[in-house]
């Protein structure tokens, strides 16, 4: 059983609820291959999909997982609300709220933004990122498509590579796999690797080459191209010739490398086409297990009695 | 809270009989296997669907086609429950559609698992036919539902209930009354 009645992050979740999620979200695979893709479960819920941060793959996901579960839906994003009249986040969830919702799925650029509502309102929130902080429900799905795969993440090596600084997907990662019992390294430009994560559980690599023999899984970061005016490194060039994932570089490994990442890709930068394209990747294997996760989110989360009056 | 055993309604040889008798029951309802498929309601109705399909492989030397069906995300109660029951991987790897299928379960009481698992069905296409198979019928039903074949009809009050052990995942073959003493 899950502690909280709200999901938002992995940091100090414990090993029993992350195995049901996990758990749950495997028996909720099937649903989408049903000529019926629909279970009547959370009919007469009300979700409401507020994105403060442009975001495609993880909106339609939650809405699609919430539409298979039979909820109501409401999307509100920033661009086109009275956020842009300068009404604050606490007010503008208030007067959602005020309209008897359920459940919220929240994106934000503030780290702690979902951590904040939990505190303001009584229906169940979700975390859908919230800054450079957590992205729960992408590490999730994650861990679910590398279970898949081995059977298990105990005992396993991932490898995690990129930009982890501005990486939410990066953070929530790390605390899940290490709470299983996986072993993580990190690889990436020293200016894109956060002071003293070691204490995290991880350890830390500069040179690809190095990590590469030892994992089973690589999650390759999305470089956010967006966020790299402050020079942190020299050029996209030099960045894709020292850590970029090439055919090449996974040649050396003895054994196949599980090929992840959460999208969307920059191809040919940190990650080759052929690389993304080949046999190892499990890449859209992830978008249709973040579905079957979402929905198992929202069904853990959603019984019982409405708190709200 | 502590159960008291009331009494033992079925034993190991008891079941089987009942298993066997009910296989000859449905083949001859469907004068044979065509178009028949078994469907399971998770946990002990799959079991209880894989041990029928074994009997009707002895009697017909044919495989019917058998599937499992987890209803827990149709029932009607995931508003009033504070705890999620696990959910159980559904696998029905057959078309549905103009056979006759028999849903079984192993205890038959208010009806409302067998509404789920109705509802369930209607999603992977359009049947024939659907019959319901069971081994204990303990009466109290809530909604009009009835089986077409019955292991065992067991009277019953409210505050007892009908505990079904399987081998595959209990420690024995049994069928047991029991008086759940709340405290």
């Amino acid at each position: 059983m899950l502690k909280s009645r709200h999901l938002l992050g992995l940091d100090g979740m414990e090993k029993s609820e992350i195995q049901l999620l996990l758990d749950t979200a495997r028996s909720f695979r099937e649903i989408l291959n049903r000529p019926i893709k629909r279970v009547p479960t959370l009919q007469g819920k009300t979700v409401v999909n507020l994105f403060y941060e442009p975001s495609t793959r993880t909106r339609i996901s939650f809405e699609l997982a919430e539409k298979r579960m039979s909820a109501d839906i409401v999307n509100f994003s920033a661009s086109t609300s009275s956020v842009k009249k300068g009404e604050t986040l606490i007010d503008t969830v208030k007067n959602i709220e005020a309209m008897k919702i359920d459940m919220v799925v929240i994106r934000h650029s503030s780290p702690g933004a979902a951590h904040l509502l939990s505190q303001v309102l009584d229906a169940n929130i979700i975390n859908a990122g919230d800054g450079g902080h957590e992205h729960p429900t992408q590490a999730l799905l994650d861990m679910m498509t590398i279970r898949e795969k081995f059977g298990r993440l105990d005992g396993l090596t991932i490898g995690i590579i990129g930009d982890v600084a501005h990486s939410r997907v990066a953070m929530s990662n790390i605390f899940g796999l290490i709470t299983m019992g996986a072993r993580v390294l990190i690889c990436g430009p020293s200016t894109l690797i956060p002071r003293e994560i070691e204490r995290l559980g991880v350890e830390v690599y500069h040179n690809i080459d190095e990590v590469i023999p030892q994992v089973d899984v690589l999650n390759i970061l999305r470089l956010q191209l967006e966020r790299q005016e402050s020079g942190l490194f020299p050029s996209l060039r030099e960045y894709h010739n020292y850590f970029g994932i090439t055919t090449e570089r996974l040649e050396k490994a003895e054994k196949p490398i599980l090929i992840m990442h959460p999208g969307p890709m920059n191809r040919g930068l940190e990650i080759s086409s052929h690389v993304a394209d080949s046999e190892h990747s499990v890449i859209l294997e992830q978008v249709t297990n973040g579905i079957a996760l979402r929905m198992a989110v929202l069904y853990l989360l959603g019984g019982g009695k409405s708190e709200i009056h | 809270m502590t159960d008291r055993i009331k009494a033992q309604i079925l034993n190991k040889q008891d079941m089987g009989r009942i298993i066997t008798r009910l296989s000859h029951e449905i083949l001859e309802k469907n004068r044979g296997i065509e178009n028949l498929v078994l469907i399971g309601l998770r946990t002990r109705g799959a079991y209880l669907a894989e041990r029928i399909q074994r009997k009707i492989k002895e009697i017909e030397d044919a495989e019917v086609p058998t599937g499992f069906l987890d209803v827990t995300l149709y029932r009607d109660d995931f508003r009033t429950r504070l705890k999620q029951p696990a959910v159980e991987v559904t696998n029905i790897p057959f078309d549905v559609d103009g056979e006759n299928i028999v849903l079984i379960d192993d205890v038959l009481y208010t009806g409302r698992t067998i509404r789920a698992a109705l509802d369930a069905l209607m999603d992977f296409g359009r049947p024939a036919r659907i019959d319901l198979a069971i081994l204990v019928d303990r009466g109290h039903r809530e909604l009009p539902i009835k089986a077409d074949f019955i292991g065992k009809n067991i009277p019953t009050s409210i505050g007892e209930e009908v505990r079904v052990k399987m081998s595959e995942i209990d420690d024995e073959d049994a069928v047991n009354l029991v008086e759940v003493i709340d405290n």
